[in-house]
């Protein structure tokens, strides 16, 4: 009976780990083998946008291993998967090889795959900071440069060649600061947090626990949704039932800001440009923009998903970058001030 | 074997309290150096309790038990052992997927460097001792019943126990394994231990014990040296009547049916755990399957109800060719099937009494059409008063009715289906005089009333009590059919064992 | 009084006595902790509806997905003593299919949505029925079964919509998610009511209950009863996918978006949680549905009574496992036989001073 267990248990891990690889081989969109099909001009379709074959002409192309979030979590990671994937374009001569996941040790083991494969760039967010001592020594032992993108990862700088970042902690100034300067009489802030401990959540928690701190914004809640649309609305509605009083909802994504409009909608709580209540977001959704355009939310921020444009030119280019942190460019939209332009510019997704 | 012979267990006036019920009330029991001692009663009689007092399962709640002439406290399972007495259960309670060597140390192994070689070699020499058929490193579960059986029993020897309690250990086992295993209980005998063996099986109680102790209602009714108590006494004193049933109930009438009266006809069917056999029964019948266990009778059986998978064969039932490949096929034809292990393919153990007797009808009814709870509940209580079930309430769970009154209500369910053919397979195993009986005349009363039933027995007495007619199986093929004359225990046996054939009709 | 007490103790509710006086424990702790604690208002919401408001509303309205999820969870873990840990990917991938249907039309009208409902729920079925066919013909552990699919599930929702998170706007999936003009009452709680009754009469109607328990038991003497099994087992996973299709739904309409990283997340746990503090034994066997209801009410009552007493909702997982690990404890068989023989004592023991006395 016992020995039937375990090797049932052994079947399942088994089961397990296949459908794990099937799901991931699936769900990136990896090309592997369009290096082989390259050579006879069969282009795979979504490299329209250059002109073709210079780089196939030239022979060796460089290759390029990404160690990514999927772009299922987010329309951020949407955004920069797609951004990624058309720079490192074999058109542009690179043999672009991904890995998707929301976990560490997968991303390890896969960056760790990337450098046994002989990448000669690898390009790392994070899922999270920490634990990537080891892989990065070992990479340069190989040889291999390493670019971080979106996240920062606390190791030596001496690891990386540099990272193209957002500043979060600019992205939380601006916005905090945004809210600064609508001057209310009192702010009674209801914050939610994302994954605690994520870049994203402590950058643009940071500006707003000064706030507090300082005595100028009133916490009445700080709580942790991570992510979670639902669990956003259950700790709006908890505050509403108590009955204390709050007049600004600081979201850390859309989604979550989403949820708490959908509690205060319930409540009959107004919301938006001439409410009572102002709601800030991230990442700039098109959905999200569209909510500021109907004057329903105040303020969305957001953080450039696009670095692979930048991680490409100094690969071209050779050089040294001048700086191991190279930020850049944020952007935050008023409901009183934003167009339809900027949504179809800025928005991410559909 | 004399009366002035050392005693070895001494229990006096045992009592034990269960909420509302007296399960022992001032039993004694007295067990001598060497002696195979039975211990008898019907269902309920308190024989498990006694026996789990006196292995410390059970607390009693007065008397005193004394080992050796010393006083004890049994108070577990661990106690009991320490002080020389093990037990070996009805159902194996080692682990099959081990080796016999493993099964006989586990749990007792000093140290954590477990030395196989060591063991192996410990192992090997007891088994050798005992002339048990079976080699240290084999996997246990290789082994057939018997020799597992044998394997508990060497590891209780080996514990040095001075009384062994067998409790039906010959329940699963076949004629020639329960002689082994007897030879076995008499070689310790020979060597000093007393041996307390529990058993439904009258023929064997006279056949290896020296002395038995009868409990009825949870009193003691007496201890008698077995020479000295004939069988019929003994059925007389365990159900506390006198025999006037038992006697008036001997032998079927012979009986005569016409070709055109079969019910259902089976030619060359075969299943995966069956060979081909012809087999055929008419209305009103009752037949028998006969042989050792593991003959193919009851395969046999379980292919006509299509329990196995089919493989091959022709069914007709009342002359029309029909198929038969899924029990819900024979069920939709007639046909009830009360299967050989009540535990493993009869009951619904957590499910009321109510709900086990309508299970089968439930099913022939479809999914669609649930049978009321007020209709179900009348069901239940006809059946329970008509079969004399003795349950708390219908909404009882069938697990914790006793043995024989969860057979009845496995019963109950195939006579609600109202079945043209019933397949009784060892419906009397393992339960007290009483509830045979009260089954063998249900069986005779349903073929008064038309229905054909095949009933297979491990005991011949009853089935040449019921049937008319034994179909003989060995080695899993039909190797002869008696009637009429013919049914008589020699025959059968002879049968059985082969030799001259007795296939002329 | 104080016998009606005992006689809970005793099992006056059965099955359901753990997760009652779980619920009562709570009730009595959040009111004495701040008595208006559970305080029902009127209020008028954003859409000019009268709605009722407060945390008991809160609570039966949050707990809405994980109920219907725990209904289906509990036959399937009676049918085949294991359970389904893909329900929470599943659900991302019937809401993600609800949501394409809606966006594929050029307008949502009530007729695309029970469209989209019909299609998401077929789509359910289909994983269901995939699960079931792991469990019942190849007899693979549920847990083992279901772990592809809760490995996989979230990545197929994604292809589905392709976007990360997918808005759907308007009045009609409002009306599923939150209030529908002219009841007070939020509509999720009228659906699980829904989906309870419809349990109820197929019940009713069917041998479904008999036939599941029977499996559960003894799936051996259930063959040889003519009972199949296998399809017995197979239509659990295929009802427990209608439920999946239903508690995305709920979770889809709630926000108006769709997230299938976030949707649900988690929810496998809890169903069967709720199924375990039903007092349902996860071995399989008999079942009570409404148990396992209760169970979903009483971890969402425990959820948002830590929300309110402002617990970090990073610790409310730990102090959720606390009060979880008390109720199993406390429902375990030793437990219980402990607590038996413990009354019947006490009972010999005031009997004996009675006669004494007499």
């Amino acid at each position: 009976m016992r020995k039937r267990l375990v090797s049932m248990i052994m079947a399942g891990t088994l089961a397990m780990s296949l459908a794990l690889t099937g799901c991931t081989s699936g769900g990136g969109t990896t090309t592997p083998d369009a290096g082989s099909t390259g050579d006879t001009g069969a282009q795979t379709g979504d490299t329209g946008e250059t002109t073709e074959a210079p780089a196939a002409a030239s022979g060796e192309l460089i290759k390029v291993g990404v160690v990514n979030n999927p772009p299922s979590e987010s329309g951020y990671r949407e955004a920069n998967v797609k951004d990624m994937e058309a720079v490192f374009s074999e058109a542009n001569g690179y043999e672009l090889k991904t890995s998707y996941s929301l976990k560490n040790d997968e991303q390890l083991q896969a960056a760790q795959g990337f450098i046994t494969e002989g990448v000669d760039y690898l390009l790392i967010s994070a899922a999270e900071t920490t634990g990537w001592d080891e892989v990065l020594k070992k990479a340069q032992e190989a040889g291999i440069k390493v670019y971080l993108f979106d996240r920062m990862i606390d190791v030596d700088e001496s690891l990386y060649e540099a990272a193209v970042v957002s500043d979060m902690a600019a992205e939380g100034d601006t916005a905090v600061q945004w809210l600064l300067d609508q001057n209310l009489d009192e702010y009674n802030v209801i914050h939610i947090q994302g994954a605690m401990g994520s870049d994203a959540q402590i950058g643009r928690t940071g500006a707003l626990d000064e706030q507090f701190a300082s005595g100028k914004m009133n916490k009445v809640v700080q709580q942790t949704a991570t992510w979670d649309e639902a669990e956003a609305k259950k700790i709006v509605e908890s505050v509403i039932n108590s009955g204390e009083s709050f007049n600004v909802i600081y979201a850390e994504n859309d989604g979550m800001a989403k949820g708490a409009v959908a509690a205060l909608d319930e409540a009959g709580i107004t919301h938006g440009v001439g409410g009572d209540v102002i709601v800030m977001g991230f990442d700039c959704n098109k959905w999200a923009l569209r909510e500021l355009l109907d004057q329903k939310w105040n303020y969305d921020g957001q953080c450039s998903p696009f670095q692979a444009q930048i991680i490409s030119d100094l690969i071209k280019s050779g050089d040294a970058p001048s700086s191991k942190k190279i930020i850049n460019e944020e952007k935050g939209f008023d409901a009183t001030t934003i167009t339809q332009a900027d949504i179809d510019t800025y928005g991410l997704g559909e | 074997m004399q009366e002035q012979e050392h005693s070895l267990l001494e229990m006096r006036h045992i009592n034990k309290l269960f909420p509302g019920v007296k399960a022992l009330s001032n039993v004694d029991f007295t067990l001598r150096k060497g002696e195979v001692h039975a211990l008898m009663g019907e269902n309920g009689a308190g024989k498990s309790t006694l026996i789990k007092v006196l292995t410390g399962v059970y607390q009693n709640d007065g008397g005193e038990i004394s080992v050796d002439g010393v006083k004890i406290n049994i108070r577990s399972p661990q106690d009991a052992q320490n002080n020389g007495i093990s037990t070996v259960y009805q159902e194996i309670t080692l682990c099959p997927n081990l080796t016999v060597a493993e099964n006989m140390f586990i749990g007792r192994v000093d140290s954590f460097l477990v030395r196989h070689k060591d063991y192996e070699k410990r192992a090997d020499k007891i088994l050798g001792e005992l002339g048990i058929p079976a080699r240290s490193t084999q996997i246990l579960g290789s082994c057939s019943l018997a020799v597992q059986q044998m394997v508990a029993i060497a590891r209780a020897v080996d514990m040095k126990c001075k009384v062994l309690i067998l409790d039906e250990p010959t329940s699963s086992l076949d004629d020639k394994e329960v002689n082994v295993l007897f030879d076995l209980m008499r070689d310790l005998k020979g060597r000093g231990v007393g041996i307390i063996f529990v058993t439904h099986f009258l023929e064997q109680v006279y056949e290896i014990c020296d002395r038995i102790t009868v409990l009825r209602n949870g009193e003691l009714v007496g201890e008698y040296l077995t020479e000295e108590l004939p069988q019929v006494q003994l059925v007389a004193k365990m159900i506390g009547k006198d025999l006037d049933e038992l006697s008036s109930f001997d032998g079927v009438e012979e009986k005569h049916f016409d070709d055109s009266d079969i019910f259902y006809e089976a030619s060359s069917l075969s299943s995966s755990d069956a060979l081909p056999f012809d087999f055929a029964i008419h209305k009103g019948e009752v037949n028998g399957f006969t042989g050792l266990l593991g003959s193919g009778r009851s395969e046999s059986v379980r292919a006509i109800f299509g329990a196995d998978k089919i493989n091959g064969g022709t069914v007709k039932i009342k002359g029309e060719p029909v198929k038969i490949n899924k029990p819900i096929d024979a069920m939709k034809h007639g046909i009830g099937y009360l299967a050989e292990d009540r535990k493993r393919d009869g009951i619904i153990a957590d499910l009321s009494v109510r709900e086990n007797i309508i299970l089968a009808l439930q099913v022939m009814k479809g999914f669609f059409r649930p049978i009321s709870r007020s209709e179900a509940e009348s069901f239940a209580d006809e059946y329970i008063k008509v079969l004399n079930i003795k349950t708390a309430s219908r909404e009882t769970p069938i697990g914790s009715l006793s043995g024989g009154n969860q057979q009845k209500v496995i019963l109950a369910r195939w006579l609600l289906t109202h079945p043209d053919y019933l397949i009784l397979d060892e419906p009397t195993r393992g339960i007290d005089v009483g509830t045979k009986l009260e089954i063998q005349k249900l069986v005779l009363k349903l073929a008064e009333d038309g229905v054909s039933v095949t009933f297979i027995s491990s005991e011949i007495e009853e089935m040449l009590r019921t049937c008319s007619r034994l179909i003989v199986m060995r080695d899993r093929h039909v190797v002869g059919e008696l009637r009429g004359a013919d049914l008589n225990q020699t025959q059968v046996m002879k049968t059985i064992a082969g030799g001259e054939a007795a296939n002329e009709k | 009084m104080k016998n009606k007490i005992t006689n809970i103790f005793k099992g006056g509710f059965g099955q359901l006595t753990i997760p009652i006086v779980a619920i009562c424990m709570l009730v009595v702790f959040n009111l004495f902790r701040d008595p208006s604690f559970f305080s029902v208002g009127i209020t008028h919401n954003n859409d000019g509806n009268i709605v009722l408001a407060g945390n008991l509303i809160s609570i039966i309205n949050a707990a809405s997905e994980l109920a219907v999820l725990a209904m289906g969870m509990t036959l399937v873990t009676a049918a085949c003593a294991g359970q389904d840990i893909s329900v929470g990917a599943a659900a991302a991938i019937a809401g993600s299919a609800f949501v394409k249907v809606l966006k594929s039309g050029p307008e949502i009208t009530g007729f695309s949505v029970i469209l989209a409902f019909v299609i998401a729920c077929c789509v359910a079925m289909i994983f269901g029925a995939f699960n079931g066919t792991l469990v019942s013909v190849f007899n693979i552990q549920p847990m083992i079964a279901t772990l592809i699919l809760f490995t996989c599930g979230r990545s197929i929702a994604y292809w589905i919509n392709g976007g990360a998170s997918v808005p759907v706007d308007s009045p009609i999936i409002k009306a599923i998610g939150s209030f529908i003009p002219g009841i007070p009452v939020p509509t999720p709680v009228l659906i699980v009511i829904l989906v309870a009754i419809i349990f109820k009469l197929v019940f009713h109607f069917t041998s479904l209950e008999l036939f599941t328990q029977s499996v559960g038991i003894n799936g051996n003497a259930s063959r040889l009863n003519g009972i199949n099994a296998t399809f017995i087992r197979l239509l659990t996973f295929i009802i427990l996918g209608v439920c999946v299709a239903v508690a995305g739904i709920i979770g889809v309409s709630r926000l108006g978006l769709i997230n299938h990283e976030t949707l649900l997340l988690d929810v496998e746990m809890d169903a069967i949680l709720a199924v375990a503090i039903g007092g349902n034994n996860l071995g399989g066997g008999k079942f009570k549905i409404s148990g396992s209801i209760i169970g979903a009410y009483v971890i969402h009552m425990l959820t948002v009574t830590l929300y309110a007493m402002k617990v970090p909702s990073t610790d409310v997982k730990a102090y959720k496992a606390i009060v979880i690990v008390i109720l199993v404890v406390i429902g375990s068989p030793v437990i219980k036989s402990k607590f038996t023989k413990f009354m019947t004592q006490m009972k010999n023991r005031k009997q004996a001073v009675s006669m004494k006395g007499t």
